[in-house]
């Protein structure tokens, strides 16, 4: 379980980092670090609750970003995560509101990653004969997956 | 190989200015991988607009007539014009300011073809993935669908992480084809505006045949939203898009295209 922990922490973090985003600041978080110390599910913020679909859920200490305490809660099964609830995310101000409403479609796109997948395949934009080396298509043609 | 290993034989090949990935189960013959590579070729040979000697680029030219042309260049022509009809001019094969250029759908429509020569060598449990459009063969083994990750596009609410999906899509027999400005930077330009379109991150269309999907797909990222209503009312299509904002949406049917395990991630239909 210690694997998927640390992966969840991973994720929960970069989580927290995307929430943390202006909407201009696209290639640049900045130095986030706060979040990532502090999101992660461990220690006496973390409660490993049975949830009623048969899930484990886990809550992460708040964090604080600059703009405002954050914090999650994701539910994993067969270690996997099935469900991310934002329990505190910035909405003083009406900008806020609108990065997150933003932000969130995201999130939940994030924890949905090749690793997880079992793809055999991928479609995307079409990328260039340079674009493949980097592309995820070259690494599963590489690992034979 | 490990014993009890189902044969399997893999191929990558540069072409047409992009990469086409082959994978094929069941079987370790080669063959039809060979013949759908020299296919290839062949179609970069007489459609290229980036060859000065090409047949399509000298048919654009005007220095030769269509009757002299190899017959698959009327044959994409006429699609061309099909797709152009069906998607209201979305698509078309003489985009504004430029000349003669069927690249839109000589990609799908090649795949599609190359994935009709590997079943006909005997070959049918494939995907060939040409550039980020797939078309899938039948089933990697019996019960066993294809799974196709859609990558995740970056948006204004940001740049997913490498490996990010926005969906999972599982099939056999099926196209699916995504267009966006992600991966080449290029934009797609509505024809009817000469201008980029802007709306979208990404449209991805699912459907039986590469073909017409690849083009459609095209089609609906220059429409932007209202490629929603029009996928809606094409029959065997279906879309999910991510907009420029981040923010997703798809069809009514495309769930279903979607395993039950991934199901949760999309986007609500009817839309709120």
């Amino acid at each position: 379980m210690r694997r998927a922990l640390l992966a969840i922490v991973v994720t929960a973090a970069g989580l927290v980092l995307l929430l943390s985003f202006k909407p201009h600041q696209i290639t640049g978080a900045g130095t986030p670090p706060a979040a990532v110390a502090q999101a992660p599910a461990g220690r006496s913020g973390t409660s490993g609750d049975t949830a009623a679909s048969g899930g484990q859920t886990y809550t992460g200490d708040a964090a604080d970003t600059r703009w405002g305490p954050v914090q999650v809660r994701i539910t994993v099964a067969d270690k996997k995560i099935t469900r991310i609830e934002v329990l505190q995310a910035p909405d003083t101000n009406h900008r806020d509101i609108e990065i997150n409403e933003r932000a969130l479609p995201v999130l939940r796109q994030e924890t949905l990653s090749a690793q997880s997948a079992r793809i055999d395949t991928v479609s995307g934009a079409t990328y260039t004969s340079e674009g493949y080396v980097a592309s995820l298509q070259s690494a599963i043609d590489q690992a034979g997956l | 190989m490990t014993a009890g290993a189902a044969p399997a034989t893999r191929h990558v090949e540069h072409v047409m200015g992009t990469v086409f990935s082959f994978d094929v189960r069941g079987t370790d013959d080669p063959e039809g991988v060979g013949r759908a590579v020299a296919w290839l070729h062949h179609v970069d040979a007489v459609f290229s607009t980036y060859r000065d000697d090409s047949p399509v680029s000298r048919l654009g030219r005007g220095e030769l007539g269509l009757a002299d042309c190899p017959a698959e260049v009327a044959e994409v022509l006429d699609l061309c014009a099909r797709v152009e009809r069906d998607t209201g001019g979305y698509f078309t094969a003489r985009p504004p300011g430029a000349g003669l250029d069927p690249s839109g759908l000589v990609k799908g429509w090649a795949i599609e073809r190359a994935s009709g020569l590997l079943t006909a060598a005997g070959a049918p449990r494939h995907t060939v993935n040409g550039g980020g459009d797939v078309r899938l063969g039948a089933e990697a083994e019996p019960g066993r669908p294809w799974r196709v990750g859609v990558a995740a596009p970056p948006t204004a609410a940001g740049r997913p992480a490498r490996g990010a999906l926005a969906t999972v899509v599982a099939g056999s027999d099926l196209a699916v084809a995504t267009s966006g400005t992600a991966e080449r930077g290029h934009h797609i330009v509505d024809p009817h505006t000469g201008r980029p379109a802007t709306a979208l991150a990404s449209v991805t269309l699912v459907g039986p045949r590469l073909t017409t999907v690849d083009a459609y797909a095209t089609a609906a990222f220059a429409m932007g939203e209202a490629a929603r209503d029009w996928v809606e009312d094409m029959d065997d299509l279906e879309a999910l898009a991510v907009t420029a904002a981040g923010e997703t949406w798809r069809t009514s049917g495309f769930h279903r295209h979607v395993p039950p395990e991934f199901r949760g991630f999309l986007p609500a239909w009817p839309p709120r």
